[in-house]
C-alpha cells in the first residue's frame, strides 16, 4: 500500500499577517503532504479493507467480547445535540445529555448491585486505577496507612498488576488450582494487616466461574482488606449475577465489551467504576447528580471532598457512554439476561464441538463461562505446531484469531469467546475450520508454520521490526 | 431478541449437543442464591422508540455557537472524517494484535505517529493515550523513570486547571509532588526561579497557557536544560501550523511532548472521546507508555506494519510495565490522521491563520466596548481573556439566550477575577458571528 506521505500536490503557501512575535513562530513550513480529497478517501477506504473486523469477519477474541456494535447506537451518539456540546457548557444547557448519563449511572448501579457509579474512567485500565486508588483512600481515611500490598491471581490480566503499581501498591501474585479456582490456602497465607485488597475477575480469565467467591470475600473482609472486581468478563453474568452480591466493594465495567460499544481498532473504551456505599465518597469526579427540583448537574470537589479526584480533563468518554446507554435501553430488563444466557450457550456449545473434533480444554471438568481456554500443547509436542500457528492459519479462513498465550500459566493456549451475537451456523463453520486446521497440523505442519498463506502479506517479522525500529516515515 | 440470532430449534440443538436441557443449567456452578434478576432495569425499547428518546434528549439542549476553549475547540471537521471512521472495518476492529489481519489500522497508526512527530518536530510518537491530561500524567511518570532519584515535577501556575487536577489526583499515589511555579502577574506567563528545587525531574511548558497566552518557550527550555531538568511540552497540535515546534525550542528542543488532539477532526462530544498525543526523543523510546507501531516485512520482503516494543506494555511486563494503559483512543487516532491528511499542510495552516485572524477581530470588537479590557495583553494564538465590568458567569449565562456559548469564565477554572472570560475562536467563526457576539455583549452591558 502506498503511503499518504507520497500523495502530495503543490499548493501556494497561505500568506498571513500574524500578530505573533517571529521568535515564537515556526521557521520552516510544515512538512506534511497535500493529497486531494479523493485521494484521501480512496487511501483510507483501501486501508480499511485491509482489516478484519466484527462487521466483516467472525472475531472470537477471548477476553475482548467482540459482539455486534449496534449501528443505532452509533447514529444516536452522533446526533448534533450531543456531538457539538462543549465540555464547559453550563449544566442548564446540557440537561438532555446529563439525563442520559444519569440513567446510565443508575442502570449500571442496578446491574452491578452497587451503591453508586462514576462514568469518568476512559478504559478498563483507568477504571482499575480508580478502583485501587479508592481502596487506598478508604484505608487512609480510616487512619490505616500500612496496607501497601495488593493480591492478584497470577492468571489476571496484565493491567491489574500494572494499575496496582500505578496506585502505589506492591503486588503479590496468588496461584490457581488445577481446576481453575483460586488456591485458598495461599490467599490465607498472604492476608494480613499490610494487605489493602485483592483484584479478581469472575468468571476468571481462565473462562471459569470462581466457585469459592463467597469464602474469599469473607476471608478478605475479615482481614480488613477489600475486593476489587475486574468487570472485563461481565458479559458472562450480565443480568444474572451482580458483583455487589458476590461481596465485591468496587469494580469497573468495560463498556466497550459488555455494552457493545466499538473497539475502533484499539479504542476508545470506557471503564465506568461502581462502588458499594462505604466507597462512594471516594469515586472519581465529576459525576452526575439529580437535584431536588428534578434538574441535573455535575458533582465536583466541593460536593465530594474525599474523592480520589479527576482522571481526565473532562467527564469521560461521553460518546462511548451514550452508545452504552442506547444499548442498555434497547435491551432492557429481559434483554440483558438473554445476553449472558446466549453468550454462555455459545461458548459451551463451541467448547463441546471443538473437543469433539479433537481439541483439548484446559479445564475439561468445568463449565465454560462466556469463553473458554483450549491448549494445543499436545499438537505442539507431536508436530511442533504452536498456538501462534493455529491462530495465523485461522486468518487464512477469514476468521480472526482467538487470544493466544493469555493467561500465561496455561501453555500453548487459545482463549475463545464467541459472544451471543454469533449464530449457530457461524460457530459450526468455525468448528469445521478448526477441525481442518487440526488435520493440517498433523499432516503438513509446515503449512501452519508458514501461515497466513492467503492474505496480502505473509507472517510479519516482529523481531525485524524491533531491531530496526522504523517508527515514523522517513522523509 | 435484539442482536441474538438463535431460534428455538437452534437453541435446542445446541443444548442437546452440550448435554443439558435448558440454558439455566449452564450456570450450575454459580451458587443459586447469587443469581438474582435486575428488577430495577426498565423494559427494553424498539429501535424506533429508542431513537425517539435520544432525539428528544438531544433536542433538549440549545444549539450553541461555541466560543469556549480551555482545551477543547469547535474546529471544522472535514466531511470525509466521519464518513471514513464510521466504516465497520475501522469501527469494529480490535487492537491490531494479529498484524496480518490488521494492516489498515496499523498503517493508520504509523501515519499518525509520523504526523505527530513532524508536527511536534520530535523523533518518535506513540499510538495515543486517553486524552491530553492523562498523556501529561504519563509524561511525568516517564520523566521520573528517566530521573529515578527525583520526586517532583515543576508545574506552571497557568497550566489548564483540569490537567493540573489530574496530576494532583494521580501523582501523589506514587509519592510524586507537583511544585507550582509562579506567574508574572502583569504578563500572565511563567516567572522562573533562579534555581530549580533539588528533587525536580522535569519542567512542564504549556505553549499556549491556560490564559491563552504564548510563553517564551526558548527561555523556558534553556532554563530547563541549564538546571538539568527534562522538559515536557504541552501543545495544541493545530497551533503548530504557526507556532514553533517543541523539537526546535531552545538549543536542545523539548524532551517529551504531549497534547490534546481533539482539534484535529474530533467532535466536542461533551468532553470525550478525545485523543492524547505523546512524542519524545528516540533514545527514550523504551521508557514510553502506550502502543507503538513499526514498519516491518514478511518472509517475501513485502512491507507491512506491526506493534513493537511490546515488552514495555502491561500484557507482557505486567507490574513492571511503563504504564497500565491497554485500550487507547484508536478510532480517534484514525479521525485525527484522516483530518490531517485531508487538511494537508496547506489546510492546517489556513485553519490556524483564520482562527488567529478571527480571534483578533473578536478581541478588537470587544475592546471597543466601554469598560471592557484585556487584563494580560501578550501574544496569543486563538484564545484570550477579556475582563468585563460584570460577572463573566452572568454574562455567559445571559448569552445562551442568543445561541452563543461566550467562553469559559476564569472563575470556573479557579483563576482570575470575576469578570474574566476566556474566549476561543476557530476558523468556523464568521464575521457575522463576531458582530452577533459583540452586539449581544453590548446589549447586556447596557442593561
Ligand atoms: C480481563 C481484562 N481486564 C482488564 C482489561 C483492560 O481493559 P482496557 O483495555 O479497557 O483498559 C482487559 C482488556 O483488555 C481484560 O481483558
Amino acid at each position: 500500500m502506498e503511503s499518504i506521505f507520497d500523495l502530495d500536490h503543490h499548493r501556494e503557501p497561505v500568506t498571513a499577517d500574524l500578530d505573533i512575535p517571529a521568535a515564537l513562530c515556526r521557521q520552516h513550513p510544515l512538512d506534511l503532504p497535500n493529497p486531494s480529497e479523493l485521494e484521501v478517501l480512496r487511501h483510507y477506504t483501501q486501508l480499511s479493507q485491509r482489516n478484519f473486523a466484527i462487521d466483516t469477519h467472525f472475531y472470537p477474541l477471548g477476553s475482548c467480547t467482540m459482539k455486534y456494535n449496534p449501528r443505532i447506537a452509533h447514529r444516536l451518539a452522533n446526533l448534533p445535540g450531543f456531538a457539538d456540546i462543549h465540555p464547559a457548557t453550563p449544566a442548564q444547557a446540557q440537561q438532555g445529555l446529563l439525563h442520559l448519563l444519569w440513567d446510565l449511572q443508575n442502570g449500571l448501579a442496578e446491574l452491578t448491585q452497587m451503591a453508586a457509579v462514576s462514568l469518568t474512567p476512559a478504559a478498563g485500565a483507568q477504571g482499575e486505577l480508580a478502583g485501587v486508588a479508592m481502596i487506598r483512600a478508604y484505608h487512609h481515611a480510616r487512619g490505616d496507612f500500612q496496607r501497601r500490598r495488593m493480591l492478584i491471581p497470577s492468571a489476571a490480566h496484565g493491567t491489574n498488576p500494572a494499575s496496582a503499581r500505578m496506585a502505589g501498591f506492591t503486588v503479590t501474585e496468588l496461584p490457581t488450582r488445577a481446576d481453575g479456582d483460586l488456591e485458598l490456602a495461599a490467599l490465607e497465607r498472604e492476608l494480613g494487616p499490610d494487605v489493602a485488597g485483592i483484584m479478581l475477575t469472575n468468571p476468571s480469565t481462565l473462562g471459569v466461574f470462581e466457585r469459592q467467591i463467597e469464602t474469599i470475600a469473607e476471608r478478605v473482609h475479615q482481614a480488613g482488606a477489600l475486593l476489587y472486581y475486574d468487570g472485563a468478563n461481565f458479559n458472562a453474568i450480565l443480568g444474572r449475577v451482580a458483583p455487589g452480591r458476590m461481596g465485591f466493594d468496587v469494580m469497573h465495567l468495560n463498556l466497550h465489551k459488555t455494552f457493545a460499544t466499538p473497539h475502533g481498532g484499539g479504542g476508545p473504551g470506557s471503564g465506568a467504576v461502581a462502588a458499594a456505599a462505604h466507597l462512594e465518597p471516594f469515586l472519581p469526579l465529576p459525576r452526575v447528580q439529580r437535584e431536588q427540583d428534578g434538574r441535573w448537574r455535575w458533582l465536583g470537589r466541593a460536593d465530594r471532598p474525599q474523592s480520589i479526584g479527576r482522571l481526565n480533563a473532562y467527564a469521560g468518554q461521553i460518546g462511548v457512554l451514550l452508545r452504552a446507554q442506547a444499548y442498555l435501553r434497547r435491551l432492557g430488563r429481559a434483554g440483558v439476561k438473554r445476553v449472558s444466557s446466549y453468550a454462555v450457550l455459545n461458548a459451551n456449545y463451541l467448547l463441546k464441538e471443538l473437543q469433539r473434533v479433537g481439541y483439548r480444554a484446559a479445564f475439561p471438568q468445568r463449565r465454560a463461562s462466556h469463553e473458554f481456554l483450549l491448549t494445543v500443547e499436545d499438537l505442539h509436542r507431536q508436530t511442533g505446531v504452536r498456538a501462534l500457528d493455529v491462530a495465523k492459519r485461522l486468518l487464512d479462513f477469514g476468521i480472526y484469531a482467538p487470544t493466544i498465550y493469555f493467561p500465561q500459566l496455561v501453555p500453548e493456549c487459545l482463549l475463545i469467546e464467541p459472544t451471543e451475537t454469533e449464530s449457530k451456523a457461524t460457530l459450526d463453520r468455525f468448528v469445521a475450520v478448526m477441525a481442518q486446521i487440526r488435520q493440517e497440523a498433523l499432516e503438513q505442519p509446515e503449512l501452519l508454520k508458514g501461515a497466513p498463506q492467503r492474505l496480502k502479506l505473509g507472517r510479519l517479522d516482529e523481531a525485524w521490526a524491533a531491531r530496526h525500529l522504523q517508527l515514523v516515515q522517513e522523509r | 431478541m435484539p442482536y441474538i440470532p438463535h431460534d428455538e430449534e437452534e437453541t435446542a440443538a445446541m443444548l442437546a449437543a452440550i448435554g443439558v436441557d435448558r440454558i439455566d443449567a449452564l450456570f450450575d456452578e454459580i451458587p443459586q442464591h447469587l443469581q438474582t434478576f435486575p428488577q430495577g432495569v426498565p423494559e427494553g425499547l424498539s429501535e424506533m422508540a429508542l431513537a425517539r428518546e435520544f432525539e428528544e434528549r438531544a433536542a433538549a439542549q440549545p444549539s450553541l455557537r461555541s466560543f469556549a476553549g480551555a482545551g477543547a475547540y469547535a474546529h471544522h471537521i472535514p466531511a470525509v472524517v466521519p464518513e471514513l471512521i464510521g466504516r465497520g472495518e475501522f469501527y469494529s476492529a480490535y487492537t491490531p494484535y494479529q498484524a496480518e489481519a490488521s494492516q489498515g489500522t496499523l498503517q493508520v497508526i504509523f501515519e499518525f505517529q509520523t504526523y505527530i512527530a513532524r508536527l511536534t518536530g520530535m523523533e518518535v510518537a506513540n499510538a495515543s493515550l486517553y486524552d491530553g491530561a492523562s498523556a501529561l500524567f504519563e509524561a511525568c511518570l516517564m520523566a521520573l523513570r528517566l530521573r529515578p532519584q527525583q520526586r517532583s515535577i515543576l508545574v506552571p501556575r497557568y497550566l489548564l486547571p483540569h490537567w493540573r487536577e489530574v496530576l494532583d489526583s494521580l501523582l501523589p499515589l506514587q509519592d510524586v509532588r507537583c511544585i507550582e511555579l509562579d506567574a508574572d502577574p502583569q504578563r500572565g506567563t511563567v516567572r522562573l526561579p533562579a534555581q530549580a528545587p533539588a528533587d525536580a525531574a522535569a519542567l512542564i511548558i504549556p505553549q499556549i497557557n491556560a490564559l491563552g497566552l504564548l510563553e517564551d518557550v526558548d527561555a523556558l527550555q534553556r532554563w530547563a536544560t541549564d538546571q538539568g531538568l527534562l522538559s515536557i511540552a504541552v501543545v495544541q497540535p493545530l497551533s503548530l501550523a504557526l507556532l514553533r515546534e517543541p523539537g526546535g525550542w531552545g538549543e536542545s528542543g523539548a524532551d517529551i511532548v504531549v497534547g490534546e488532539a481533539q482539534a484535529l477532526g474530533i467532535p466536542l462530544n461533551g468532553g470525550g472521546p478525545y485523543c492524547g498525543l505523546f512524542a519524545c526523543r528516540r533514545d527514550m523510546v523504551r521508557q514510553m507508555p502506550g502502543r507503538l507501531v513499526a514498519r516491518t516485512r514478511d518472509a517475501a520482503g513485502r512491507v507491512g506494519y506491526c506493534l513493537t516494543l511490546q515488552a514495555r506494555e502491561q500484557h507482557i511486563r505486567r507490574g513492571q510495565a511503563t504504564s497500565n494503559v491497554c485500550t487507547n483512543q484508536g478510532l480517534m487516532v484514525t479521525a485525527a490522521t484522516i483530518a490531517l491528511a485531508s487538511l494537508g499542510a496547506h489546510g492546517l495552516r489556513e485553519a490556524a491563520v483564520r482562527s488567529h485572524r478571527q480571534a483578533r477581530s473578536l478581541l478588537a470588537a470587544l475592546l471597543d466596548l466601554k469598560a471592557v479590557r484585556r487584563p494580560w495583553d501578550g501574544p496569543f494564538f486563538n484564545e484570550f481573556v477579556v475582563r468585563f465590568p460584570i460577572s463573566a458567569v452572568q454574562l455567559r449565562d445571559a448569552l445562551l439566550a442568543d445561541g452563543i456559548l461566550a467562553g469559559v469564565p476564569l472563575a470556573e477554572l479557579g483563576l482570575g477575577e470575576d469578570g474574566d472570560l476566556l474566549i476561543a475562536v476557530t476558523e468556523r467563526v464568521s464575521d457575522e458571528d463576531i458582530d452577533d457576539y459583540r452586539a449581544a455583549v453590548g446589549r447586556i452591558l447596557e442593561q
